[in-house]
């Protein structure tokens, strides 16, 4: 009996996901209008439940991607890949404010260049503090502090070993975690509540992920200019990180 | 019809990507760039230019707004999948590097926001399908 039904639900995978992620939201629902009396945002609750979920997976499973891990989870991984998930917040551009966007426009292509730049020289003067001394090894753990994607880019691109690739991949991943569980309590003093300002939080925080989930967890109408300009933020960076930004590691540490 | 609208944000994204990628390979990168948000730019100018001609039916938006309130579940889900073993016990080299990018473009988003500030929105009503699709067409 209980075979049949977990063998349908595994089956079943996108739906058993749906069906999931429905709970978790019902749930967390309750928890903030109870528990924190609305003051903390559903959202938050319920992206921290997931994050919670993806740490249970991993330790039961010792596999790499969470709760879709587990063989009845898996339609979770569909669910939340890249493929819907930029499906989704391509449909987010239908409440962009056209005006709003062209206003902040400069200031999203400074935010950009500045969320590329300031994350990688704080990555490089930790690794120089951890003991890393070789321009390749700094340049790809800088990189990583960037994001999950332009460490690993970096790092193959200049040659880097394979422990400071994982190690720079964990900095970008701790990065992306932070930001979604510390945007909703820093959003106030970030002046977090208009298009402007979340279209510099999208260039300045960067990874798509990390960006998306603090202001979903924020602010839900915030999402799509956050988004706008946070796209473009692993391309640059994957583009300076093994050029300029290593030659100027290189320069310095010789 | 409600497929009208979900079909063309299919387009939009598939166009988006495709450049994307194609701009990766000529900034010479492994990586897109921009293809999501290249995908957004071409939905705001479609639907822009949809209703100047009044193309634009409460069906179709329904097509694409449903896909943009699941956006929530959604990340909730990408949440449920990272790999938040190996960033807890990355050793504190990950950690510090991380918390402190963090903290270093908290500060400069706080900076850059105040320095001019932009036009706050308004109070949050409670979302509904039909008031959306009223406001297109009222």
């Amino acid at each position: 009996m209980a075979e049949t039904i977990l063998s349908g639900l595994t089956h079943l995978g996108l739906v058993t996901a749906f069906a999931l992620v429905a709970l978790i939201m019902w749930l967390s629902t309750k928890l903030s209008k109870y528990l924190t009396k609305g003051r903390v945002h559903a959202s938050a609750i319920a992206i921290v439940i997931g994050l919670i979920l993806a740490y249970v997976g991993g330790s039961v499973t010792g596999g790499q991607k969470g709760i879709t891990d587990i063989a009845l989870f898996a339609g979770v991984g569909l669910m939340g890949g890249a493929m819907l998930r930029d499906f989704a917040i391509v449909a987010t551009a239908f409440e962009v404010q056209a005006s709003e966007a062209k206003k902040a426009g400069f200031i999203g292509v400074l935010a950009l260049f500045l969320g590329t730049i300031l994350p990688f020289i704080v990555g490089c003067i930790f690794a120089w503090l951890f003991g890393y001394r070789d321009a390749v090894s700094i340049t790809t753990i800088g990189a990583g502090a960037v994001t999950y994607i332009v460490g690993p880019v970096t790092g193959a691109a200049i040659g880097a070993s394979s422990e400071v690739m994982a190690l720079s991949i964990a900095t970008g991943l701790v990065k992306a975690i932070c930001v979604m569980v510390s945007t909703p309590m820093t959003a106030k003093f970030m002046g977090l509540d208009n298009p402007r300002s979340a279209m510099i939080f999208g260039g300045l925080a960067g990874t798509v992920s990390g960006v998306s989930a603090g202001l979903a967890a924020t602010d839900r109408r915030l999402v799509p200019y956050g988004a706008l300009t946070a796209t473009f933020h692993t391309g640059l960076g994957c583009l300076m990180g093994p050029t300029i930004l290593y030659l100027c590691v290189k320069l310095l540490v010789g | 019809m409600i497929i009208y609208g979900v079909g063309l944000l299919a387009l939009c994204t598939l166009v988006g990507v495709v450049v994307g990628d194609m701009l990766g390979v000529l900034f010479g990168v492994k990586s897109n760039v921009g293809g999501v948000g290249i995908a957004m730019i071409l939905l705001i100018f479609i639907r822009i230019w949809m209703d100047k001609r009044g193309l634009m039916t409460i069906e179709t938006e329904k097509g694409v707004v449903f896909w943009g309130t699941m956006y929530i579940p959604i990340v909730v889900a990408m949440a449920a999948q990272q790999n938040v073993i190996s960033a807890v016990s990355s050793g504190h080299m990950a950690i510090f590097a991380a918390v402190a990018t963090v903290i270093v473009c908290t500060l400069t988003i706080a900076g850059l926001s105040h320095y001019k500030k932009g036009e706050p929105l308004p109070k949050e009503e409670e979302f509904n399908l039909a008031e959306l699709g009223g406001k297109a067409h009222g």
